[in-house]
């Protein structure tokens, strides 16, 4: 019987490797793809909580189209500045991107 | 049996596929790995009974936002990371960490006792999603388009090339 601890683990482990991904990687793009692991790894708490412990209100449902709502936006704007990057810096690895450190 | 064959195959395919966004040499491998991570946990959703927000994961992850990091590597030349390093010089240091936070939030989350009940989610998913949509949460709602119009904006302008 799969109950709410196999959702939770499944979650926390997705976390683990989407906040890895975000740490580990130099392009700008790859950070964002471990952002939006990390996004779905809590959407699926949010999901699973919403079955286990208050089924009658759909409240994780809401938070989680919400969460998916605000990761299209920041997708979009990281994606735009990713762009904008590399139109004025030739570059998308974010350890090249020094501009500001002095 | 079923419902156990379903969770672990979805398991498997969406660690497996996140493990290869995390690690790939190719940028292209990785946004492409992305899609069957969303869809493994649009199946987690269909399992859960949320089947509203599975068909919108699918909609909004797996079909708009891949895109959208695809079209990026596409324009950004050299993104593909092909020829360049994929990693910085944190990766054993960013693997410790993320080995002990997978570690301590699996021994959290499995020792909590959590609060859980018998009851059973509304006969009809959708539904209830607008329904609370439009009452209960109607300003989050309205608070995430105006959000959603201003990023949209936002990143127009951002993304323009300066004339």
């Amino acid at each position: 019987m799969i109950g709410l601890g196999h959702y939770l683990v499944s979650g926390a482990l997705l976390f683990a490797v989407g906040l890895f991904a975000v740490l580990t990687r130099r392009s700008a793009v790859a950070i964002l793809m471990g952002i939006e692991l990390m996004l779905n790894a809590a959407n699926i708490n949010f999901v699973a909580f919403t079955k286990f412990v208050s089924p009658e209100l759909v409240r994780g449902h809401i938070a989680a189209l919400v969460v998916i709502a605000l990761a299209a936006c920041e997708a979009a704007v990281g994606l735009a500045l990713v762009i904008s990057a590399y139109r004025h810096l030739e570059t998308v690895q974010v350890d090249e991107i020094n501009l500001m450190k002095w | 049996m079923a419902e156990a064959v379903a969770f672990y195959g979805l398991t498997a395919v969406a660690l497996g596929a996140s493990l290869v966004v995390a690690l790939s040499r190719n940028m292209v491998h990785a946004a492409v790995s992305l899609i069957p991570v969303l869809l493994s946990v649009a199946g987690y959703y269909v399992l859960l009974g949320a089947e509203f927000v599975a068909a919108i994961q699918i909609l909004i992850y797996a079909g708009a936002i891949t895109v959208l990091i695809l079209f990026v590597i596409l324009l950004t030349e050299g993104a593909t990371g092909v020829r360049v390093r994929p990693r910085n010089e944190q990766v054993s240091l960013g693997a410790l960490v993320c080995l002990f936070l997978a570690a301590l939030l699996v021994a959290v989350l499995t020792r909590t006792p959590w609060p859980q009940t018998q009851g059973a989610l509304p006969e009809y998913n959708p539904g209830a999603v607008g329904q609370s949509f439009l009452t209960a949460y109607v300003l989050p709602f309205e608070v995430t388009s105006l959000l959603i119009v201003a990023c949209l904006v936002g990143a127009i302008v951002v993304a323009r090339r300066e004339a």
